[in-house]
């Protein structure tokens, strides 16, 4: 977690943000380049999901981190509001971690 | 996150904007917290988790960078795979665009603020004022919740075992909460799907987080032309 990093990805981030708003502002993206923006976070964000859940490093590993995302999912799925999901995501990690 | 409904009245008052608003800085408080407590738990600081949370502003991909450091990835893919994961600002800016008319440094600033809460509540308007007023009571909620969480959590955060309380887990949930809406449309399960394939496929081979990046290259389907629309921006958007 350098300053370095942290610089490029303020300046990056806000970039991304100017150029819809300032920079392309009331034109619009063509259609083809809009749908694969808007199916990168569905991408990423299952990617980021498994990597937290399953691997450690370059290893894959099932542990108590499965039990905790599966509950998460549970929870999401049942409408529980997102804070929620997180306290009992982490309360049931910790919990299988403790007595298993 | 959540999205507020539209006034049936198309009249320009308040209702439906600070309520919904104060709503969305409470749910990211969670998100704050676990991402200062996280930051820390990567190796960052106070100082750093704030810069975070001031100047980055964008919670997924903050959380992303973080993760892949966590993970021992490298500055490049952290960067990469968050910038990657920001883009849909771009998208988001074009948006809100019709609804923050004026200035040159009047939109230089707006755009600090063009997240998903954002978007969402203003395009959840009916009138061009309450689109703007939404957009502007949403930023300072989410902006004021977020950074004090981020605070919050890395204050804490240097005297908690994350692991003892699960806490390792706080971003994965959070990202289940943050796919669940994007994955409304079938082509968009289906990436999300083999984006989670490619992702764990790739991770003995390729450097720690690179897999992400390859995850979000299965995102170049959507240059085909598909018979319904890819995960929407968010509803009554541009389209």
């Amino acid at each position: 977690m350098t300053w370095t990093l942290i610089i490029v990805l303020s300046l990056g981030a806000y970039a991304l943000k100017a150029a819809g708003l300032v920079g392309v502002g009331v034109r619009d993206f063509p259609a083809p380049v809009r749908n694969v923006i808007a199916l990168v976070p569905a991408a990423v964000l299952s990617a980021l999901i498994v990597k937290d859940t399953f691997t450690n490093g370059h290893d894959l590993q099932i542990d108590a981190r499965a039990v905790g995302v599966a509950v998460a999912c549970l929870a999401v799925w049942r409408k529980v509001p997102l804070w929620l999901v997180i306290v009992l995501s982490c309360a049931v990690t910790g919990t299988v971690r403790a007595i298993s | 996150m959540g999205r507020a409904k539209p006034s049936s009245k198309a009249t320009d008052d308040w209702s439906g904007i600070i309520g919904p608003a104060l709503g969305l800085g409470f749910a990211v408080f969670a998100f704050g917290l676990s991402f200062g407590v996280m930051c820390i738990d990567a190796g960052g600081s106070v100082p750093k988790a704030m810069a975070m949370s001031l100047f980055v502003f964008t919670g997924a991909s903050q959380f992303s960078a973080v993760s892949v450091v966590a993970a021992g990835g490298s500055a490049i893919s952290a960067v990469a795979g968050a910038l990657i994961l920001a883009s849909r600002n771009a998208v988001y800016g074009v948006a809100v665009a019709p609804s923050l008319a004026g200035s040159l440094p009047y939109r230089l600033f707006a755009s600090q603020f063009t997240i998903d809460e954002t978007t969402g509540m203003t395009l959840a308007q009916d009138t061009p004022t309450r689109s703007r007023r939404a957009y502007w009571v949403t930023a300072a909620s989410i902006y004021l919740f977020w950074n004090l969480a981020t605070f919050i959590g890395a204050v804490a955060g240097s005297n908690i075992d994350t692991e003892k309380y699960g806490l390792d887990v706080a971003f994965a949930a959070a990202f289940v909460g943050m796919l669940a809406p994007l994955v409304r449309s079938r082509r968009a399960r289906r990436v999300a799907a083999a984006g989670a394939v490619v992702c764990i496929a790739a991770t003995p081979f390729v450097p720690i987080g690179a897999g992400i990046i390859g995850a979000a290259l299965v995102a170049l389907v959507g240059l085909r032309p598909g018979t319904e629309r890819a995960a929407p921006v968010s509803k009554g958007g541009p389209a």
